[in-house]
């Protein structure tokens, strides 16, 4: 039975409150860091080999180590709770039940990189995870655990809880810093990287919720065993969300390492009423799909990238024989051109493009060169924009229609 | 009593965006949370909420109203005292969202973008709120409402006042 890391406090009682955070072992790991350099917690979490759990999978050692040494400034970190990634809730269970790990990795984090103010951007939509995390924050401060001072080792640390306004974009890494900045969330060109110019002009680390949820167990129990529980180039468990036609939909904690077939078959049921699997999303809308022969699959970073998908969020949709795929790219295809910011041209124009074909061929009006025309417009776009929004709406544009493409055909009228 | 017409916080409103525009290195950051104020307070964000607000923060009216306009969850016109957003992408449409919509749309007599007559209820769809595992699902008001059936979701809008 594989290990639970991050869901072992899910089930317990007032599982968010600070009592029974530390009655789990919480806060401990704060106390072996305060002790510990800065350095040698950055060492720790590099052993581990945890790599950004967001979406982009970026070894979270080597972000921190970014943060320029030495420097005056001030440093902030951020956590990205914009959780919006089409097929992904399970940053929602984690500060719903277990909002300290996140403040306790929060801290630890701080201290590696000498930040003294962080900033929690939860989506605007919401509330009941900001109402939780507000509440463990302010248990924090009560208890010493946050503010000037820290435990009495010197070390202060502050955290303001900031609530989005409704964006997908503002997941992007550099959106979501212009949104906090009190402005639209447009995404920034890259370099300079948040790490060296982040909010409000300053050095900032970016790290997901789950991310930095990982780190307390990580100073723990060090990072070799983290490491170990995954595969060579990814360490531990992590947070699947699965949803779709299975059985039993919801959070699944299994290593990085577990297949994709595993997960919808021995963790979530199988597929529903007894009826065939279709196709599957293996990594939150953005990630190429697979047909149900491509399953055998392991779901690490590195996995997904060699059978031509990607692992995102971690977000897993799946698919029975009832679905209809050119309706399902219909509704993919209508959130990027919704969510689109407008700031790239190719990506403003072309999703909004992709989104009328779309629907013309599932209304049975679909003429025949628009299923190339969408596949070409997608390829001239993709690597064009200032971030990956557009290069991730390409990922199902050209997935779905490549690998089902007889059923969109035939949805198109011949003599058209 | 101020309105979207002629919006005004009381003094311990603005004590309040005080405090949130302390939180931030550069004041600016608090304009979201600010605004999520002034929209609890007058209703929705009209222009003249935008011009009031942006001179709170020293800002042209036209910056507030590029960053209003940006985010789906500030309203530039009155909504009615209930949103009701139901979510329409992947999981959701997997599991019937699309049905749910029309069942509101048929029951509470208004297309989506809507507000009821009696001004009780505003119809809308929204992308993906992230309780997939809950679809199909809604966000009624502050709350997540899922594995909604036309039944259920018959009983959670004759609730609504």
């Amino acid at each position: 039975m594989a290990e639970k890391i991050f869901t072992r406090n899910f089930d317990r009682r007032d599982s968010h409150t600070l009592a029974v955070y530390r009655e789990t072992g919480g806060y401990t790991a704060l106390a072996r860091a305060l002790g510990m350099e800065p350095a040698a917690i950055l060492e720790e979490v590099k052993k581990s080999n945890l790599r950004g759990l967001g979406g982009a999978a970026f070894p979270t050692g080597m972000k921190w180590s970014f943060i320029p040494k030495g420097s005056p400034a001030p440093k902030y970190l951020v956590i990205n709770a914009d959780e919006g990634e089409p097929g992904t809730f399970k940053d929602r269970y984690l500060m719903e039940r277990d909002p300290h790990a996140m403040i306790e990795g929060m801290i630890i984090a701080a201290r590696a990189i000498d930040s003294h103010l962080g900033f929690v951007y939860i989506r605007g939509e919401y509330v009941e995870p900001w109402r939780v995390v507000s509440g463990a924050v302010k248990e924090a401060y009560e208890a010493g655990l946050l503010g000037k001072n820290i435990q009495g080792s010197g070390f202060d640390f502050d955290i303001v809880v900031h609530r989005g306004a409704g964006a997908y974009i503002c997941g992007e890494e550099t959106g979501l810093l212009s949104s906090l900045e009190g402005k639209k969330g447009w995404p920034k060109i890259k370099p300079p990287f948040p790490a060296v110019k982040g909010a409000f002009g300053q050095p900032t680390i970016v790290n997901n919720v789950e991310t930095i949820a990982a780190v307390p167990h990580i100073i723990n129990r060090g990072g070799e065993w983290f490491a170990g529980l995954g595969t060579k180039t990814q360490g531990g468990t992590r947070l699947y969300s699965v949803s779709g036609h299975v059985a039993r939909p919801g959070v699944v904690e299994a290593p990085v390492s577990v297949t994709l077939r595993s997960l919808i078959y021995d963790h979530c049921g199988g597929i529903r009423d007894g009826r065939r699997l279709k196709a599957v999303v293996p990594g939150g809308s953005s990630a190429p799909i697979l047909t149900a022969d491509e399953i055998d699959v392991t779901m690490d970073a590195d996995g997904l990238k060699a059978a031509g998908s990607m692992i995102g969020s971690a977000g897993v949709i799946v698919m029975d024989e009832t679905v209809s795929i050119p309706e399902a790219l219909m509704v993919v295809a209508r959130f990027y051109a919704h969510e689109s910011c407008g700031q790239c041209t190719p990506c403003r124009e072309s999703t909004g493009w992709i989104y009328k074909m779309a629907r013309r061929i599932v209304e049975g009006k679909g003429r025949k060169e628009d299923l190339d025309t969408i596949l070409d417009v997608s390829r001239r776009g993709a690597g064009t924009t200032i971030c990956a929004f557009f290069d991730g709406a390409v990922g199902p544009y050209v997935s779905y229609i490549e690998k089902f493409r007889a059923e969109f055909e035939a949805l198109i009228p011949h003599e058209a | 009593m101020p309105d979207a017409t002629h919006p005004e916080f009381t003094a311990d409103q603005l004590q309040e965006v005080r405090r949130l525009q302390g939180l931030y290195p550069d004041r600016r950051g608090a304009l979201l949370p600010v605004l999520r104020l002034a929209q609890e307070t007058f209703g929705h964000v009209s222009l003249e909420v935008e011009e009031y607000v942006a001179g709170l923060f020293d800002l042209s009216p036209a910056h507030v109203h590029e960053v209003v306009t940006f985010y789906t969850l500030f309203f530039q016109q009155p909504v009615g005292r209930h949103v009701v957003s139901v979510c329409h992408n992947l999981s959701c449409h997997l599991m019937g969202a699309k049905s749910i919509v029309e069942h509101l749309s048929r029951t509470l007599g208004v297309e989506v973008g809507e507000t009821t007559a009696d001004g009780r209820i505003t119809l809308l769809t929204v992308e993906c709120l992230c309780a997939c595992e809950q679809a199909p699902m809604m966000q009624v008001d502050d709350r997540y409402e899922g594995l909604l059936t036309p039944e259920k979701v018959d009983r959670i809008i004759a609730g609504l006042a």
